[in-house]
């Protein structure tokens, strides 16, 4: 029997100063609401939130919000309270957390969360952003604009597809420049686009670092302490210099060869959002085998910043429109995402696949049965599929879970041992 | 009577598969090609000014057993993208060409791709409709939407869609669209002469068919419908809402109906309905139906409408057909119709009128629990 695997705890550094700015974030959100500054609601996937950093809107993020509540086991009342009023329990739990956040009188004046002065549903993929925004802008009655991102259905976006985003682009500048009271300014603009490069490639050479055997870090359940900082408040100095201190330090894990457990025996890439209501428990069921995340889907809702792409300060709105159109992993198509997996399981060098199907989010998980007959049967990867939950707690059933989980990684080492 | 005739041949027609629909057409149409499309709304338009033949695409009903697609799709995912893809597993969609998807929900997002993978015979495009209505950009965005999708078929099928074509498509289906308003019109002065699953016999045919045999129906019915006999029941006069996409078991609308209610308007095949008025026919006929599908639709759980309340076209539907109540009625899982409920609920509560939620599956088969529920709640109103 190998030894038992151990987590080393080594993230304090990155964890600690993710922490801090994500903190700094939410105390800037509490002093906004009591000053009436304003605000605006926006979606993680593919987001444009350099436009509001460049009218001084600070950018709420309901998703974020959602899944806060979900890691500090908050959000089952919430989604209680929504299905109470009519949500159905089959619909995805981060909107009834937050719709129920809001019945719980949870937002809004005297509270830590502001009513959004505008809702910009930047409509990237997700059908549900539809609905959750309208739900949200009714609600709260902020202005809703409807931001309307063809979906990336050919190679490339078609020339309509870039005109027309950049076309609402610009009418959402006149809409923000008359909330904000300010005037745009480009370069303005040019200077939030650079300090997002700055991010973006931090993350990206952080990402590359995984690599390594072992990986400094696991690229599913670690990942999410950078998912801040590059989503959320991508655009700042502050996000930037985040990225710099990250690799300075991942850099060091990889020159020592250290990982997160005390000894990397599976790589595997994760497709899927983490459970956040039991994301420690979920989390030890990898811990024990050794198993080490070096690439997950989850982490480039936002933006896969990994094959190259960067915003560019020259061409601020044409290139904010391409992020929104082609560079994240919600405006592709699931068969598009089987060609961003192989390529981890290929230059990242794992050893299987892991898909966690949550209930939820319809737009990761439909179809993902299919997406495991491609990996086992055509390419020959051994993949484990297990269901549950990122937001609603009922669904996560970690007996069943561990069963699976135990079940899959004894046979992949039956395979290492006789291979070997 | 030739009303119960023609009734009797679009339910032979819907009985049959769609590929044997397709290969029956190609008979009379050498190298002809058939075009499927999933709902909500396709621009049928697009397909027939190429030559091709426009389907339907609606899921198996209980017509096929699950065998492969519930490897693919979750137990939380709805039933017609399971059954669509088993269409092909099985082969049922020989005869069959091309695909048409929409960007209606995240579960026909993924189908879309998933059966290009699994099937790359078929031409498969998904369409993206605009869900900004009032961008300065959206109708050129459509125009050329729309050309993409006939180019796609252009070079995959060697076929031909010129402005003129499609102008005399858009008006054909203009024609049997105003058909269909008629009937509707017609069902809400007199719901007992034309049952809901007659009416739902008679939409559905019309997407199983080219479109001139399916205008000719509807000539015929509208000619010798009034004169039919229907004597008026005691019932309460309701609206369906939830039913646009997987499709209703005909047992679950004869159930509302024996139950007492008359069904006066409904979102069954709400997409082959789409425009409150017709396509200028006049003009860029691209730019025509694609500024048409935001500027004339109907309200529709799948397209953004700015911030009217989702409520008020329900409201309006009611008042329009002198309906006592609505009865929702979401597919198991369909996101769009389980999200809309909420504010139409509370809309509906704001008026005073009732409602009641009947969840369904396309494969479902025993009603009496739905039958038990609808009783109590038509006799709550009846005798109120």
């Amino acid at each position: 029997m190998p030894a038992e695997v151990k987590e080393r705890q080594y993230q304090g550094k990155v964890h600690q100063l993710s922490r801090d700015l994500m903190n700094a974030w939410m105390a800037q959100l509490a002093r906004a609401n009591e000053t009436g500054e304003p605000t605006g609601a926006i979606m993680i996937s593919g987001n444009c939130v350099e436009l509001l950093r460049a009218f001084d809107i600070h950018p709420i993020f309901p998703e974020v919000t959602a899944l806060q509540n979900a890691i500090r086991h908050q959000s089952l009342p919430l989604i209680l309270k929504a299905e109470e009023v009519g949500y159905s329990s089959d619909s995805c739990a981060d909107v009834k957390a937050d719709m129920g956040l809001f019945l719980s009188g949870g937002m809004g004046p005297g509270t830590k969360m502001p009513y959004p002065t505008v809702t910009l549903c930047n409509y990237v993929g997700c059908n549900v952003y539809v609905k959750w925004f309208e739900h949200l802008a009714a609600a709260t009655g902020s202005e809703l604009f409807m931001l309307d991102v063809p979906f990336l259905r050919t190679s490339e976006p078609t020339a309509a597809d870039v005109r027309y985003v950049v076309k609402q682009i610009e009418e959402l500048i006149a809409v923000l420049e008359r909330i904000s009271k300010k005037k745009f300014d480009i370069d303005k603009l040019r200077e939030i686009l650079r300090y997002s490069v700055r991010a973006e490639e931090g993350y990206a050479r952080s990402k590359d670092l995984c690599k390594g055997s072992p990986a400094p870090f696991d690229s599913y359940f670690d990942a999410i302490n950078m998912m801040g900082p590059i989503n959320v408040l991508r655009g700042t100095r502050e996000a930037a210099d985040f990225f710099d201190e990250a690799v300075k330090e991942f850099e060091g894990m990889v020159a020592e060869k250290v990982g997160p457990l005390s000894e990397e025996r599976f790589r595997m890439v994760v497709e899927g959002p983490p459970p956040y209501p039991y994301y420690r428990s979920f989390r030890n069921l990898f811990t024990k085998w050794g198993a080490v995340a070096v690439a997950s889907t989850y982490s480039t809702v936002g933006g896969i910043w990994e094959w190259g792409f960067r915003h560019d300060p020259a061409r601020p709105l044409e290139s904010i429109a391409e992020q929104m159109l082609t560079e994240n992993l919600t405006n592709r198509s699931i068969v598009a995402r089987y060609g961003q997996i192989k390529r981890y399981v290929e230059e990242w060098k794992a050893d299987c696949l892991v898909i966690h199907s949550i209930k939820s989010c319809r737009l990761f998980s439909a179809g993902q049965g299919d997406m495991r007959e491609y990996f086992t049967k055509e390419l020959g990867v051994p993949t484990l599929l297990v269901e549950s939950d990122l937001e609603d707690p009922r669904y996560y059933a970690e007996a069943q879970l561990r069963n699976r989980i135990d079940a899959f990684f004894e046979s992949l080492e039956h395979k290492k041992l006789v291979a070997a | 009577m030739k009303v119960d005739q023609t009734i009797e041949r679009c339910r032979e027609l819907i009985a049959e598969p769609l590929g044997a629909i397709a290969e029956r057409w190609k008979e009379s149409h050498p190298g002809g090609r058939a075009v499927a499309c999933f709902p909500v709304w396709s621009p049928a338009e697009v397909i027939h000014a190429g030559g091709m033949l426009p389907l339907g695409l609606l899921g198996a009903g209980a017509t096929v057993e699950l065998t492969h697609a519930d490897s693919r799709f979750q137990s939380f995912v709805c039933s017609i993208a399971k059954s669509s893809l088993e269409l092909g597993f099985q082969g049922l969609l020989k005869g069959v060409d091309g695909l048409v998807f929409s960007n209606i929900c995240d579960v026909a997002r993924n189908l879309s791709s998933i059966y290009k993978r699994n099937f790359p015979h078929f031409h498969v495009d998904y369409l993206h409709l605009a869900q900004n209505s009032t961008s300065g950009g959206v109708a050129d965005y459509m125009a050329d939407e729309l050309r993409r999708l006939a180019r796609g078929f252009e070079e995959a099928f060697g076929v031909r869609v010129t402005e003129p074509s499609l102008a005399k498509s858009i008006e054909l289906y203009n024609a049997i669209r105003a058909r269909i308003r008629g009937l509707y019109a017609f069902r809400i002065a007199e719901p007992q002469k034309l049952s809901t699953v007659e009416l739902y016999q008679i939409l559905r045919a019309a997407t199983q068919a080219p479109p001139e045999e399916a205008l000719s129906r509807l000539d015929d019915l509208a000619a010798e419908l009034p004169a039919r006999e229907g004597r008026p029941k005691d019932r309460i006069r309701v609206v369906v809402e939830g039913a646009f996409c997987e499709q209703p078991p005909l047992g679950l609308l004869e159930v509302l109906e024996e139950a007492g209610c008359y069904i006066v308007e409904d979102d069954l095949f709400l997409g082959w309905r789409w425009f409150t008025s017709d396509v200028p026919a006049d003009g860029d006929p691209f730019r025509a139906l694609g500024q048409s599908y935001v500027g004339r639709a109907v309200p529709s759980c799948t397209r953004h409408e700015g911030r009217e309340s989702r409520a008020k076209g329900l409201i309006e539907k009611v008042r329009r057909s002198r309906a006592d109540a609505v009865i929702f009625t979401p597919a198991k899982f369909c996101e769009p119709a389980l999200f809309d409920f909420v504010p139409m609920r509370q809309g509906l509560e704001r008026e005073g009128i009732p409602q009641l939620l009947v969840e369904f599956e396309e494969k479902m088969w025993t009603f009496e629990r739905t039958r038990n529920e609808i009783e109590t709640f038509v006799e709550s109103m009846l005798f109120d």
